[in-house]
């Protein structure tokens, strides 16, 4: 009986999300601002189509790019913190539509749930009204369309269906990993990619590396070790037919992009095909 | 904590929330890592030396920069042991010291290209330096 009680509530609460969350907290993170416009511009152009709100948390500051993962960094978790209480100071769900921001606010706001050493030291530092304690739900953009929206939705939204365009999906690492604290989809095989491609009219291309790491964060440190990671990925994914690689992380884009040496493949944010797919890429 | 410099292996459990005890020795971190070519020690040599405390020469390794913090060590761990949780808190026990950053600003200006993002240079700087 309680069980049944746990899932009948289970899915009022589902339920609830999607009836009154259609306006969401949006942060859109530093390179969006800046080498990742088009990111933005095609996200923030279909999701006023699809009729999601995104409303700019004001006066963000940066996530700081990766998480840090030492138990007793706190200082480095703070920022995040600061956005997730503005979305609470809301009540909306946080929207990121950068991987490595997705994967910093969701581990941070994990930190603040259930690491009681994080959340106390983070809230003495804070001094918020209220303290936060991980109330705020942190959703990718793309769990926004597959969870909040709905392929179906979307589907029937498309009015340029890329018809015949074979595309890989890249996920990366940040998006999937750990699964535990990201559940974002199987972390060893992932579907919501590939059912945004079928949504928007395309046909996805499977090859072995999509979920390994492009290497990006050492892009910096060591280049000849993420042009390996780079050859590696992009011939995997030409090998298996794909047209084009489509990604949601600047970071990947940079990479797959700048670093290919041996093979080369071109490299298009998701959101850019959306945009493209509902008739709004060229609107503005 | 320790009154002396010298960090210890405990100090490294402390800092990543890791028990090395948990780990088999089965290698599948080691077996899923995209950095395995470049590291002088692989994942589950970490695990196995801080255990035995042979903590200055993860210091002193290369290795602990060649970490692509994918987590695939992580993800795939049948004991989860989280092997990336403790490369990092090597890395952050060498940076933490005084004039030992690893990248600093000074650094910057030569790796920029006109494509770089933000968030590589942003994210180079917290994993390099403090």
């Amino acid at each position: 009986m309680w069980l049944f009680d746990e899932i009948v509530k289970f899915h009022i609460t589902e339920l609830e999300g999607q009836v009154n969350h259609m306006k969401y907290s949006y942060y859109p993170g530093c390179t969006l601002k800046t080498k990742a416009k088009e990111l933005d511009r095609y996200g923030r152009l279909s999701a006023a189509k699809l009729g999601a709100e995104l409303e700019e948390i004001e006066n963000w500051q940066c996530c700081g790019a990766v998480y840090p993962q030492a138990e007793d960094e706190i200082a480095t978790k703070l920022s995040a913190v600061r956005t997730l209480d503005a979305a609470k100071q809301k009540d909306q769900e946080l929207v990121t539509l950068c991987s490595a921001c997705h994967h910093v606010l969701k581990r941070v706001n994990d930190d603040m749930k259930n690491n009681e050493y994080v959340r106390t030291r983070a809230n003495n530092y804070l001094k918020l009204d209220v303290p936060y304690e991980g109330e705020t739900s942190v959703i990718h953009y793309l769990e926004m369309l597959r969870d909040r929206i709905g392929f179906d939705t979307l589907k029937a939204a498309v009015v340029n269906p890329l018809k015949g365009v074979k595309i890989a999906a890249y996920y990366g690492c940040l998006l999937l990993r750990p699964s535990g604290v990201m559940a974002f989809d199987d972390p060893e095989n992932p579907t919501i990619i590939e059912d945004f491609i079928k949504a928007i009219g395309a046909t996805p291309i499977k090859y072995s590396q999509r979920n390994e790491c492009c290497g990006g964060y050492i892009a910096m440190e060591d280049k000849g070790a993420a042009q390996k990671r780079v050859d590696v990925i992009l011939s995997s994914a030409k090998n298996a037919g794909a047209d084009l690689i489509i990604t949601a992380c600047p970071l990947c884009m940079y990479n797959l992009d700048a670093n290919a040496t041996e093979s080369v493949l071109p490299v298009k944010y998701f959101t850019e095909l959306l945009a493209d797919a509902l008739g709004v890429k060229e609107e503005d | 904590m320790s009154l002396t410099n010298t960090v210890t292996a405990e100090d490294l459990i402390r800092i990543s929330g890791v028990d090395p005890s948990k780990c088999m020795q089965c290698g599948k971190c080691s077996g899923a890592c995209p950095s395995y070519d470049e590291m002088e020690y692989h994942p589950h040599q970490f695990v196995a030396m801080v255990r035995k405390g042979q903590i200055e020469k993860l210091m002193a390794s290369d290795a602990i920069y060649q970490c692509l913090s994918c987590f695939a060590c992580l993800e795939r761990c049948p004991r989860n042991v989280e092997p990336a949780k403790l490369i990092e808190a090597v890395r952050v026990a060498v940076i933490r010291q005084q004039g030992m950053n690893h990248m600093t600003a000074n650094d910057i200006p030569e790796k920029l290209d006109e494509k770089l993002p933000q968030q590589a240079i942003v994210s180079a700087m917290r994993k390099y330096s403090k």
